[in-house]
Order: structure tokens, then C-alpha cells, then sequence
């Protein structure tokens, strides 16, 4: 069912959207009431890696964790 | 001879020489966990039986005048995370206890076992570690014995509490992001988290496989090094696990702190701690004679990559019980893990690679110095059930926040050494970063600064009486 012309709708947030996509990525169920607390935690992860994130590194920079065979 | 308070090093030389006997030492343990245990919450199960037949065939080899070892008949408990024979490994959760009792015990437990320690429990932990409060939903939180109506800090919560209640001298725990140093700075006792690899892993229930570490807490400096010297050496089934020698500590401790360079963290280690933070930090670094402070570059941004590795990696690891069992997980821990499984790869790829750049950074450092001085927790023990606390002016949840400098540390696998400042009315924990193989520095200052009277395991008065 389509809104009706002319009627505004509220804006999904995309972290909504974001969590609903991941969870049928992942193929978790996840109960409306662990909605909020989920979305919360994933803001303020995702604020935390924006952090390293906008870090200059080179290309060329090792990662930490090294597999030696 | 009264052993309620006595540390590992003089309990093993009582039942060494005949003062004291293993069985009397290991049923006094028992006994005083059957007491204060109901208060403390400290144990999720206790293994009499075993304990005391290893009791007695300790004072059985006394008998037959064999030498004992260097921790004979010392009582201790490890986190329920540890492989303990006969037992379902917990690891703090509801899921866990369907798991079938394992067959042996984790490495670190026999080493220390083999020394002549007796085990005499599992404790209580946050759950699958992923928690710096001690709470926990399905056992109950376990209870700071300095006032059991707030935290003992976690996810080691009932290490802490059963260390520092005198319920036994020393405890094994697990420190991911802080999880040692935490509960040793709420409850007032020293805990080593050793160089990442230094001793093995194996046969304990993982959190966060490139940050995960296990160490002791206990109530002497003395007694730390005893039991990290124990659990030392290479282990094939850890493949984390150094390939180094063992390298004593205790021989050490006396060395003091005599010739070493120190200094204190400054910029992100300043801000945000309390009062009492500060003054514990104070008063170390003046019983040093510390007054010069150096900065760990982008330690904010350490922590953060601390922070997003970890709930990736907890979230991974937990993706199979999420999607089957998600009612039965602590609804705080759940929601974490859901949200770290839904963390953008690419996120994670920069966060690995930052930590090492911070890693060379921070090496560099400890050419001019030798230890590093820092806040172990930025407050006292926080109410049970207290949700948010205030750093620096901003509101923040206490469950996510309790470890903010112990995670800028751990994340790149650095030995440390929390040592406890008797404050009044809650102890508090102060940091000694050394460089990475360096452990037997950080406990030389502490030792150091536990013979001046700086740092002590105060005994608090649990109802009841001794």
C-alpha cells in the first residue's frame, strides 16, 4: 500500500533500514524490542570507528594480526 | 596458624614446613566460602572434592619427604571461562551450561596445580566476558567486598570478590580489554595482565581471539609473580603462545624500582578521571618520584579500534547462538554482539591497521622510558546496577566505559600491572605499563611501592568476622 499523494510520511532512519538489511544478511531474528538497544550500540560503534576511519594511513600499512604458516 | 588473610608465599611455606598442613589450609578456604560466598557471589561452583583429595596428596609427598612446590596447598579459583575438569565451562552464560562437562583442565590450571596449588572453584564473570561491571543476569552480579552493594568491576567480577573477601589468596582471570585490571582496581588487589602470548590460552572459552589474555589477581606482588612464574612457557595448544623460555619474575622483585625510567600518561589518561583516580595516580607517582608525563599518540583512537575489533570479533564469534538462542544471552550483552556482527568489514580492515601503527608509536616510547604510569579505572566501584556515570561532564554508560584507559593498553598486548591505593571508603587501581616481555618491571615497581606502604590490599570487614 502506497502513501496518498500530497501526504507527507516520516523519514525512515537509513540505520533502521541498515539494521533490518544486516540482520537478513546475517539471517538473524531479531525481536522488535532488541531493536532500539541494537541500533544505539551499532551508532555508537560505527561513531567510534569513523574515528580510525577518517586516520591517514598508507596503502601499504600492515594490519595487526599476522598468520604465520 | 590463621590463613585467612595469609598471602600464597607464606602459605606455602607453612605446609612447606610442617607449620600447617595443605588439607587444613584448603579446608579453612572452603569453609570460609561456604560463609561469605552467599554475600560475595563470588563462586558458581566449588570443587571439595577435588580440592581436598589434592590436599591430602600434597601432605601425603610432605610426608614421604619429598619437596613441595613453590605454591603447596595455596587455595585458588579461576573464572568460569577456565576448563575445570568435571565441569561445563560457563564462561558466564545460560547457553554454556547445555555444553557437556569438559574432560581436563586449561593449561594455566595444571601448571599452576602442578606447583601445588589446589583448585577450589569456579567464579563468577560477566557474561562471555563481554562486560566490565561484574553483573550478571543468570548467576546474579558478584558483590565488592569492600561494600557489597557495589560492583567488583569485570568481566573477572568473581576473581575480584574472591580475592580481595580473603575467600582465596589468588584467582586466574581473563583481560580482553581490561577485564583483569578492572575488578583488581574496584576490589582493591593486584592483577597482572601479561604481554599478549606470553602464557597460554588454551582450553579456556575465547572472547576476542587477537585481544584475548588470561593472569592472576591476588594480594601481594609476591603472590602475582609466583603464579604468573608458574603458568609460564610454551604451550602447543595455543598457537597465540610464545615460544619463550620461561623468565622468572619473583627472583626479581627485589631489584626494586632503583634505576628505571618512569612516567606518566598524560592528555587521554587525564581526562575523565575522577578525584579518587587522580589521587591514587598522585600518590604513586610521588612515592616514584615521578613527575615527568609523556603522551601515548592517538590513545582516544586506540580505544576506539579497541572498541570496534572487539564487538566485531565478539560478534563473529557469537553469530551460531545469536541466531538460535538469542532470548537466552543477557539482553546487554546480546544487543552488543548483534550490532559488532553488523560492523562493516571495512571498519574493522582500518581499525587492524591502525593498531599497528599505534603499536610502533608506543614501542618507540619505551626507548626512553621504562614503565608507564596510568589510571587502572577513571572511579571507585560504581553502584550494582548503576547504568551511566559522568567523565570529563558527559553522561556515558558505566558497562561500556569502566576499561576506557585499560583498553588504549591491552590492545596492543603490553604487560601491566594494577596496582591497588587503599583510599577510603573504596580502594582504586593505578596502571605500571611496561614494554612488551617486560612484566618482571611492572611488578618491581609494584613490589617497590608495596615495601614503602603506597599500595596494599586492604582487608575489608566482611559481616561475619574472619
Amino acid at each position: 500500500m502506497f502513501p496518498k499523494r500530497g501526504r507527507k510520511t516520516a523519514k525512515r532512519d537509513p540505520l533502521d533500514s541498515f539494521v533490518d538489511a544486516a540482520a537478513h544478511a546475517l539471517d538473524l531474528k531479531i525481536e522488535p524490542t532488541w531493536k532500539g538497544a541494537i541500533k544505539t550500540n551499532l551508532e555508537v560503534t560505527l561513531a567510534l570507528a569513523a574515528l580510525c576511519a577518517d586516520f591517514p594511513l598508507p596503502d601499504d600499512a600492515e594490519p595487526a594480526p599476522v598468520f604465520s604458516a | 596458624m590463621d590463613t585467612s588473610w595469609a598471602h600464597a608465599s607464606e602459605i606455602a611455606a607453612a605446609v612447606s614446613d610442617g607449620r600447617t598442613s595443605a588439607t587444613a589450609v584448603v579446608g579453612g578456604a572452603l569453609a570460609r566460602i561456604a560463609k561469605h560466598d552467599r554475600a560475595l557471589n563470588a563462586f558458581t561452583a566449588v570443587t571439595e572434592e577435588r580440592a581436598l583429595a589434592k590436599a591430602a596428596a600434597i601432605d601425603a609427598e610432605r610426608a614421604r619427604g619429598r619437596r613441595l612446590g613453590v605454591l603447596a596447598g595455596v587455595p585458588f579459583a579461576v573464572k568460569n571461562l577456565f576448563d575445570v575438569a568435571g565441569l561445563p565451562t560457563l564462561a558466564g552464560s545460560k547457553i554454556n551450561r547445555d555444553r557437556a562437562p569438559v574432560a581436563r583442565d586449561a593449561t594455566v590450571i595444571a601448571r599452576l596445580e602442578a606447583h601445588g596449588a589446589v583448585l577450589v572453584g569456579a567464579l563468577n564473570m560477566g557474561e562471555y566476558a563481554y562486560d566490565f561491571t561484574g553483573e550478571n543476569v543468570h548467576d546474579g552480579a558478584s558483590r565488592n567486598p569492600h561494600d557489597v552493594s557495589r560492583m567488583t568491576g569485570g568481566s573477572s567480577g568473581g576473581s575480584g570478590g574472591a580475592v580481595a573477601g580473603g575467600l582465596v589468596p589468588i584467582a586466574l582471570g581473563s583481560d580482553t580489554n581490561g577485564s583483569i585490571r578492572v575488578p583488581a582496581s574496584l576490589c582493591g588487589i593486584f592483577g597482572l595482565k601479561p604481554t599478549y602470548g606470553r602464557l597460554s590460552r588454551a582450553h579456556t572459552f575465547p572472547f576476542v581471539a587477537s585481544l584475548d589474555h588470561v593472569g592472576p589477581l591476588a594480594r601481594s606482588t609476591r603472590d602475582l609473580a609466583l603464579a604468573y612464574d608458574a603458568m609460564q612457557g610454551h604451550d602447543d595448544d595455543d598457537p597465540v603462545c610464545a615460544q619463550r623460555p620461561v623468565e622468572a619474575a619473583a627472583p626479581l622483585l627485589a631489584r626494586g624500582s632503583e634505576g628505571l625510567r618512569i612516567a606518566i600518561a598524560g592528555g587521554y589518561f587525564r581526562a575523565g578521571a575522577s578525584a579518587q583516580a587522580q589521587t591514587a595516580l598522585a600518590r604513586v607517582a610521588a612515592a616514584l618520584g615521578v613527575t615527568n608525563e609523556i603522551e601515548l599518540p592517538e590513545a582516544k583512537r586506540a580505544r576506539a579500534a579497541a572498541y570496534v575489533i572487539t564487538a566485531s570479533e565478539g560478534g563473529a564469534l557469537h553469530l551460531g547462538r545469536l541466531r538460535t538462542r538469542g532470548r537466552d544471552f543477557d539482553p546487554a550483552v546480546r544487543d552488543r554482539l548483534i550490532a559488532g556482527a553488523m560492523i562493516p568489514a571495512a571498519h574493522v580492515a582500518k581499525a587492524q591497521k591502525f593498531r599497528r601503527w599505534y603499536r610502533e608509536q608506543v614501542l618507540a616510547l619505551f626507548g626512553h622510558v621504562d614503565a608507564v604510569l596510568a589510571p587502572a579505572t577513571p572511579c571507585t566501584a560504581p553502584a550494582i546496577g548503576q547504568r551511566t556515570f559522568v567523565l570529563d561532564g558527559v553522561e556515558l554508560p558505566v558497562r561500556a566505559n569502566l576499561g576506557i584507559y585499560t583498553q588504549p593498553i591491552s590492545f596492543i598486548g603490553l604487560p601491566v600491572v594494577a596496582v591497588p591505593v587503599p583510599l577510603q571508603p573504596l580502594p582504586i587501581g593505578v596502571q605500571i605499563i611496561a614494554a612488551p616481555w617486560c612484566e618482571d618491571v611492572a611488578l618491581r615497581i609494584a613490589h617497590a611501592l608495596e615495601q614503602a606502604g603506597i599500595v596494599a590490599a586492604a582487608r575489608p570487614s566482611l559481616e561475619g568476622g574472619k
